[in-house]
């Protein structure tokens, strides 16, 4: 490279399409296939004289005989197609586990996995909580291996950057020397690692935000709010234009993630969850793998722990002709042509694959300051060095940091996520921790809400808990109910802000019966829309659907006469708030649909203790 | 660059100055003309025809069409001799249940060889089978058995709950119960539900129904719990059908007793099963406490849904009250008799 600079890593992170190959030299542009050293010396011995202008060396016959050479296994078993495999493997796993994450699929299968392996996951309630919550123990599984070869989480297992490669790859119509110039570094790369600091800061203060942008949070939250259900909308209107021509379409139905949902399901700001998928998809026209580059936390959370790693790409400067080619493929833009940045790199070998000179190996602890020796000549001119930390230096550090402390009373100030000012429709899940230590815990990854058969759970909108509490689960009882016999969405939280409950803790049987059933919130009839109360008619499916023994709603049956001069007989309803639980079934089901007669509001929760309701629920 | 505006200028100066009109070769030949004008004609002409086949001068016709499907009269005509209630006794379900269907003139009487069957059970709540809020699991595989054994083609059960659908067949051992005995579980979904014209109902003239399921059936069997009701008193063999609805049914409390009556007349069924094994006597229809249901160890097969639920109302839930509003709604329309000491009734314990 001929910028003159004399710093190669500082080259190349300036970015930008100047100075783009070096690939002026004919042999440089040549594919050729892993080579044993023997042919490699000679073909630099070649390159030598024509460098030092012996023009009339000979081309060497041996690329077309090397290729030949190379056994069977070696062509077709080629790392990268295996990381392919893996890659196809571990989206249909994760796809798997989504579309099992329903009542009759369930079975023991641990849908929640990707979340529990997630590093950023377990480190970052570890760091809110002081704790590792039940099967987030496995992110050791992660861990230990990325402190050892790097970041190959990014471009061997994760999902959500599987999908950006593939749609990168599709719409990837660059010519060669654009692709090239798109690899390279940029500053703006930096950002992942400005969020991660802000989210961890936030985790100190006891603000769990990872979820935003964790990628694994990300795409269960895609994948409930708008993947499924518009599978479901597919799926039943196909077999529904099958079937009223006669034609069985009992084996389309099965496809459906939701089977024996009555209603089509629907979600809060679905199209919001959709469009940022589709943004960050498209963006990879504009940055190939922009998301998993600029903005994933756990992608600088794992790069930050690759600066341990054991195993890194290593370029032999004796080979090395600076034609940059291995930057072709480059899905972490990691430098390979310079200084390999460690933590960028998403180990995923394109480049080793690229490298016609094979001048790149993936190796363990690589020697730091090659010379040349036994006989051989550095003739790379950019010259050996190790980008390791990540690429912030201490005063973006530092204000990030700051940033991160801002954030928390700035969030933390908002009135829907505190006692006073919390809203009445912010009603968690059965198994719910107390609020601020739900905050601590909810990584917004919305499994709750893709388990939950009757659609009440919803990720909640900035009304019920502002941006620090957005998409986080609250129920909408004019969408679903809590079903009684139900916990499907306390088996599947991760982080335990919805902790593990049986059933029998769920209704206060047996041991807990002394703690009584949870509650959800109190019941409330609105005597001014209630039919047998304000309008002459007789109604009571409230008290019918009730499904707690005794019932908690009781009727006043008095008989009157109309206004046409008709006697009727009317149950007008009451609550019995020491057994009402909460479950909203009542407000589902009361016909007055829009705003209706009866609601429960989160007060009276058994979770918390400052929105109790009654004295002698109180707990001490 | 000001070489480029001079020549600029000067060719604009020198275009100005130029004949205003085309040269012949400038033309398109007659043919490419004849064509041009040919599509161009087709084109508007194609344009006027479509827009006037959709045109809606009133906006009526653009309105969804909704099709209006109807339900056939399941009855088979009564066999020679056969009672009009069969009330069996005892503990051994599948014998109690063959008892009482014979007595009202035996399965094969019902069912023939071929037939597509239809067996509605109960299926409201997501609860224990124990907790008498939904039709016993017992006694509906028993009865798919028995249909099967008479040479039914294919059996279908099918509800709708109020509680999530799937959840509801499991935990009350419906669907497994069903799928066992070889009879194919409907779940409800968003597409499932047709508008059925009942011509001559109060309330459910037009009403969204659970119609897939029905497709191609000839028999169908309804198989009740028999339960207490707040507000119809007694919820058996009649209001089960209610299962069978969709759209805004709770609007159905308003006017309970018509509705009912109107269920009566929506859905004339080949014959009912009133699965009084165990009866739900208060806190109904969910139930939700042991102490709430007792064994009845009953089980009474129906060719007429409004004089089993008169019996079952005052035999099994023990009421002395008098019977339900609906029944007698039912009676005046010619539903059904509801005073069953008056029909033909016969009542054995077995075992």
């Amino acid at each position: 490279m001929s910028c003159g600079c004399g710093k190669s890593g500082g080259c190349g992170s300036s970015g930008g399409p100047r100075s783009v190959v070096a690939a002026s030299r004919t042999d440089a542009t040549k594919r050729v296939p892993p080579t044993s050293d023997s042919n490699a010396a000679f073909d630099l011995l070649n390159r030598l004289k024509s460098e030092t202008g012996n023009v009339a060396a000979p081309a060497p016959p041996k690329a077309h005989y090397r290729a030949s050479q190379a056994p069977w296994w070696v062509r077709v078993f080629r790392i990268t197609r295996i990381r392919v495999i893996s890659q196809f493997f571990f989206f249909a796993l994760f796809m798997f586990f989504c579309f099992v994450t329903w009542f009759s699929r369930m079975k023991g299968y641990p849908v929640s996995l990707f979340l529990e392996i997630d590093p950023l996951v377990a480190v970052a309630t570890a760091i809110s909580t002081h704790t590792v919550y039940r099967n987030l123990i496995w992110s050791l599984v992660l861990i230990i291996p990325t402190l050892i070869l790097g970041r190959f989480f990014c471009n061997w297992m994760c999902p959500y950057g599987t999908l950006h490669q593939f749609f990168g790859w599709l719409f990837n119509t660059r010519r060669n020397i654009d692709k090239l110039a798109i690899n390279r570094y940029r500053s703006i790369f930096q950002l992942k690692y400005i969020i991660l600091i802000i989210f961890m800061v936030l985790a100190v203060f006891g603000s769990l935000q990872i979820g935003f942008l964790d990628p694994i949070c990300l795409m269960y939250r895609t994948m409930t709010a708008t993947v499924a259900p518009a599978a479901d909308l597919a799926v039943d209107q196909t077999s529904r234009a099958l079937e009223s021509r006669g034609i069985n379409a009992g084996w389309i139905r099965p496809l459906a993630h939701a089977p024996g949902a009555p209603d089509q399901r629907i979600f809060y700001g679905a199209w919001f969850i959709g469009a940022m998928i589709i943004v960050l998809v498209g963006m990879n026209l504009v940055i190939p793998r922009f998301f998993c580059r600029v903005l994933c936390p756990l992608g600088a959370f794992l790069g930050w722990l690759s600066r341990f790693s054991l195993w890194r790409i290593d370029r032999d400067l004796t080979r090395c002709t600076d034609c940059n080619l291995c930057l072709a493929h480059c899905e972490g833009a990691s430098d390979p042509q310079a200084a390999l940045r460690k933590s960028e790199c998403f180990v995923c070998f394109n480049c080793i694959d690229d490298c016609p000179e094979d001048a790149l190996t993936f190796r363990f602890l690589p020697v730091k300051h090659q010379k040349a020796a036994h006989g051989r000549h550095i003739i790379s001119k950019i010259p050996e060095k190790e980008v390791a930390w990540p690429d912030l230096n201490r005063r973006r550090w530092i204000l990030s940091g700051f940033a991160g402390v801002l954030a928390y009373p700035f969030l933390r100030l908002s009135a829907a996520v505190n006692h006073r000012g919390f809203n009445r429709k912010a009603i968690r899940p059965p198994g719910s921790v107390e609020e601020s230590e739900f905050l601590e815990r909810c990584i917004k990854c919305d499994q709750c809400i893709n388990v939950c058969p009757t659609n009440v759970l919803q990720p909640s909108k900035l009304a019920h808990g502002g941006v620090e509490g957005w998409w986080t689960p609250v129920m909408d009882m004019s969408i679903g109910f809590c079903q009684l016999n139900c916990t499907l969405c306390s088996e599947v939280c991760p982080t335990g802000a919805i902790q593990k409950i049986s059933l029998e803790k769920k209704l206060g049987l047996g041991q807990f019966a002394a703690d009584g059933p949870i509650r959800l919130g109190t019941a409330f009839f609105n005597h001014g829309r209630c039919l047998p109360w304000a309008m002459e008619t007789p109604c009571v499916v409230c008290e019918e659907v009730c499904p707690v023994s005794p019932k908690a709603i009781g009727t006043y049956d008095v008989q009157i006469k109309r206004w046409d001069g008709t006697l009727v007989t009317l149950n007008r309803p009451y609550m019995r708030p020491e057994l009402c639980i909460g479950c909203g079934i009542c407000e589902h089901e009361c016909p007055v649909i829009d705003d209706p007669a009866v609601y429960v509001t989160a007060v009276g929760e058994s979770r918390s203790k400052e929105r109790s309701l009654l004295l002698r629920s109180r707990q001490t | 660059m000001s070489d480029e505006k001079d020549l600029k200028a000067h060719a604009r100066r020198a275009n100005a100055h130029a004949p205003q009109h085309r040269h012949s070769e400038d033309w398109p030949t007659r043919r490419e003309f004849l064509v041009r004008l040919g599509v161009t004609a087709a084109v508007a002409t194609g344009a006027g025809f479509l827009w006037r086949a959709l045109h809606d001068p009133t906006g009526e016709l653009g309105k969804p069409q909704e099709p209006t499907l109807h339900l056939k009269n399941f009855t088979v005509a009564p066999a020679l001799g056969a009672k009009t209630l069969g009330i069996a006794r005892g503990e051994n379900y599948p014998q109690m249940l063959k008892m009482a269907i014979a007595a009202i003139g035996g399965i094969e009487h019902f069912i023939n060889k071929g037939d597509v069957v239809l067996i509605k059970p109960n299926v409201a709540f997501d609860r224990s089978p124990k907790l008498g809020a939904t039709s016993n699991p017992e006694v509906l595989a028993a009865l798919i058995h028995l249909v099967r054994e008479a040479g039914a083609a294919e059996v279908r059960v099918a509800d709708n709950p109020i509680e999530s659908p799937e959840s509801c067949f499991a935990k009350t051992g419906i669907g497994a119960a069903a799928r066992g005995a070889g009879a194919k579980v409907y779940l409800p979904t968003p597409s499932s539900f047709e508008m059925l014209a009942v011509p001559g109902a109060k309330l459910i003239e037009r009403w969204p129904f659970f119609y897939t399921p029905f497709r191609g059936v000839d028999k169908v069997i309804g198989i009740s719990p028999v339960k207490d009701h707040n507000l119809c008193h007694a919820s058996m063999c009649t209001k089960n059908w209610y299962g069978l609805l969709g759209g805004r049914r709770n609007q159905f409390h308003q006017d309970i007793h018509n509705i009912i009556a109107d269920l009566a007349l929506m859905m004339k069924p080949t014959f009912v099963i009133m699965d009084g094994s165990r009866v739900l006597m208060k806190s109904g229809p969910t139930g939700g406490d042991l102490s709430d249901v007792a064994m009845g160890h009953t089980i009474v097969a129906a060719t007429d849904q409004i004089a089993a639920d008169a019996w079952g109302f005052s035999q099994l839930l023990g009421r002395s009250s008098e019977l339900p509003k609906y029944l007698f709604n039912a009676q005046e329309r010619g539903l059904g008799n509801l005073d069953w000491k008056n029909v033909a009734w016969k009542e054995e314990q077995v075992g």
